[in-house]
């Protein structure tokens, strides 16, 4: 674990950096990924009974490593409950992990030896889902952007100052706005408060946690147009954790999957978007509603709710809704091997590995998705009764 | 948008702070500021009380007991005993407002400490402090009051320790869950994110967050403290005999009701306007504090 320069990563790391700027808070150089989580992992006790005794475990991240490139944006996609928040909340140290290491820009996060929370949390922000929790009712705008500044010893007057000028930059009037209560914003400009909140310690590493689920549509492009301009203004990485493919594909340089606390495919949007490998991405992108009438979904990709978290399936933890499922992906989990090892476009799956003997190894389902069927022909209309099935 | 208007453009006003604004909304509740000043005569009275009148409160008078208000120049009557009625309610009023307010203010710092300790931190933290409190609510609080009055001797003191430690499993029990309700929201997590101290958070974020809730509980309990202590008085567990104080001038007065009704219903009409005061002094506080409305 010692060994932080990692050729395999780093490869990788330059091929999708490409243009990030020389930066002056960068440490391990422009090959160094900015993040590395290596097998990251948190089970959150279920307690019951007359003494609050452990009844059983929640695996809400179960074993996860990835890397992030620095100037790069990664998204992270699953279904609701599959460990995608708590995953934002490791990465931060909101909660302890049980397992496993953060290593920022060559730095591993530990209080005795590297980097410590306090500096970690300094270079990694968080921008949550509901944008009026996530704002003190009692604290004026100013003032909630002030906190984190004044915290690590900026003066009133500095903080205030720099408050103003954040609003200013997330495309608020701060003479408007600096002295307003969250109430009297609208959704949209609570998140841009937010956001400027998160920029004030100027942090590398922004983490948007369903930044833009809440918001309505066109709130939300702005929202999303207002990212990309900072992204490029301020040299941010993003980790970008949401449940709209469609979003998540927009914004992302890389896409990593994510089903019941582990990651079971990672690499570049485009790659894994147009060409999924995970029979678990390939239908969740076949639940995808698409604008044309004639490509329409027939039967639901995906058959059955996740399994309980609490007690994960054996093996791979797709295999009980998985159509390819055999023998050996119940006997076994598929192994990805070492992170550094990775391809770009990683899959963990047992047809995706030559030696696994599951019979369509070396040889997994291509192509689009099955899902996207096309329902009728060209000239018909399409019929109302096959919509509603 | 920011395109349009330069940083330098902006002033570099500091926003009012919190509890400016609450001050400026209390400039126009004008009902809120009424009870204030009632409050603040009252304790004004207590104080300058030998300036106000110029009998003694201890100062017996066998031929002139229970006397209407008026009568030779006692402006609210005489007590059973013959002492100037008026005299007594502003002395009793020094001891009244020490026991109502006394007992409450302590149990709240102790109380809502421990209670937003046990919300904040939650887990073990939480088991050991809410499940102390569970005990000292499993007895009526007279009861408790008496036995813990009984176990340290009469007297103010007494009386004092005893109230406080009635107080503080409710108001702790109030302080837990609002803090365990405020603890459970986002812009927590996003202060703690900036790397701020738990201390920190706890003063700058929970706190504000918190105080409405216990302030109004903790008013409402001070009209209960001051009867409660009436009673231990009338026990013989608080104030003692011949000492002036309200509940305990209630409790003396109580067989003489049918005799001279309006002195006697004096002391309980003096703790009713006191204990209102504070409840609608409270509720104007939780009112100003409410940012929203």
């Amino acid at each position: 674990m010692s060994d932080i320069d990692r050729s395999g990563t780093a490869n990788r790391s330059t091929l999708l950096a490409g243009n990030a700027a020389a930066d002056p808070r960068d440490r391990g150089g422009l090959r160094q990924p900015l993040l590395i989580a290596n097998g990251l992992r948190k089970h959150f006790a279920v307690r019951g009974g007359l003494f609050g005794r452990t009844l059983a475990h929640v695996h809400a991240v179960d074993g996860v490593s990835f890397s992030i490139a620095k100037g790069e944006t990664l998204g992270v996609v699953g279904e609701s409950g599959c460990g995608k928040s708590t995953l934002a909340r490791l990465l931060m140290r909101l909660i302890e992990p049980d397992a496993g290491e953060l290593i920022f820009d060559g730095d591993a996060v530990s209080e005795r030896t590297g980097l410590t929370l306090r500096e970690l949390r300094k270079n990694v922000q968080m921008v949550f889902q509901d944008s009026a929790a996530s704002l003190n009712p009692r604290m004026t705008v100013a003032e909630s952007i002030a906190y984190g500044m004044r915290v690590h010893g900026a003066t009133r007057v500095a903080a205030t100052e720099r408050a103003q000028a954040l609003l200013e930059q997330v495309g608020l009037r701060a003479a408007l706005f600096a002295g307003r209560y969250p109430h009297e914003l609208s959704g949209g400009q609570k998140q841009r408060v937010n956001i400027a909140r998160a920029l004030a310690l100027n942090p590398r590493l922004l983490i948007l946690d369903e930044s833009v689920s809440a918001l309505d549509k066109s709130v939300e492009a702005q929202v999303l147009k207002l990212l990309r301009a900072l992204k490029a203004g301020l040299n941010l990485t993003y980790l970008f954790i949401s449940h709209d493919l469609h979003v998540v594909r927009y914004v992302s340089d890389r896409v990593a999957v994510m089903y019941l606390g582990e990651i079971v495919e990672i690499g570049p949007a485009d790659d894994v978007y147009r060409n999924p490998g995970h029979p678990y991405t390939r239908a969740l992108f076949g639940c995808q509603l698409d604008t044309d009438p004639r490509r329409r979904i027939a039967d639901a990709p995906l058959a059955g709710d996740p399994p309980n978290p609490v007690d994960p399936p054996r093996g791979c933890r797709f295999h009980p809704r998985c159509p390819y499922a055999e023998a050996v992906c119940e006997a076994r989990a598929p192994s990805p091997g070492e992170p550094h090892a990775w391809p770009l476009h990683a899959v963990a799956c047992h047809m995706h590995d030559r030696a696994s003997g599951h019979t369509r190894a070396g040889n997994p389902p291509a192509g689009t998705p099955q899902a996207f069927r096309v329902a009728g022909d060209e000239n018909e209309a399409p019929r109302p009764q096959e919509i509603l099935r | 948008m920011s395109a349009v208007h330069s940083p330098a453009a902006v002033p570099v006003a500091s926003p009012p702070g919190y509890l400016h604004t609450i001050a400026r909304r209390l400039q126009h509740d004008y009902l809120t500021l009424f009870f204030i000043a009632v409050l603040v005569l009252t304790v004004l009275a207590a104080c300058c009380a030998p300036l106000l009148t110029h009998y003694d409160p201890f100062a017996t008078g066998l031929l002139g007991r229970l006397k209407p208000p008026g009568w030779q120049g006692h402006l609210l009557g005489t007590d059973d005993l013959g002492r100037d009625m008026f005299t007594r309610l502003l002395y009793g009023a020094r001891m009244s407002l020490v026991m109502g307010v006394m007992p409450v203010a302590l149990a709240l710092a102790i109380g809502g400490t421990l209670g937003l300790l046990a919300g904040f931190y939650g887990g073990a933290v939480n088991m050991a402090i809410m499940r102390t409190m569970d005990v000292f609510y499993a007895f009526p609080s007279v009861l408790l009051a008496v036995a813990i009055s009984g176990m340290i001797g009469g007297g103010m003191t007494s009386g004092l320790t005893a109230l406080t430690l009635v107080f503080i499993p409710s108001l702790c029990r109030i302080a837990e869950t609002a803090t365990a309700q405020v603890r459970a929201l986002d812009f927590v997590e996003a202060a703690q994110a900036t790397g701020a101290s738990s201390l920190s958070v706890i003063v700058a974020h929970v706190l504000g967050n918190v105080l409405p809730a216990v302030f109004v509980f903790a008013s409402s309990l001070i009209s209960v403290s001051v009867l409660l202590a009436a009673g231990l008085s009338f026990l013989g567990l608080g104030v003692q005999p011949p000492t002036p104080d309200w509940g305990q001038m209630l409790a003396g007065l109580r067989q003489a009701i049918y005799l001279q009704p309006l002195v006697c219903a004096l002391p309980g009409l003096a703790i009713c306007i006191v204990s209102f005061s504070f409840n609608m002094v409270s509720d104007g506080l939780r009112h100003a504090m409410d940012i929203r409305a």
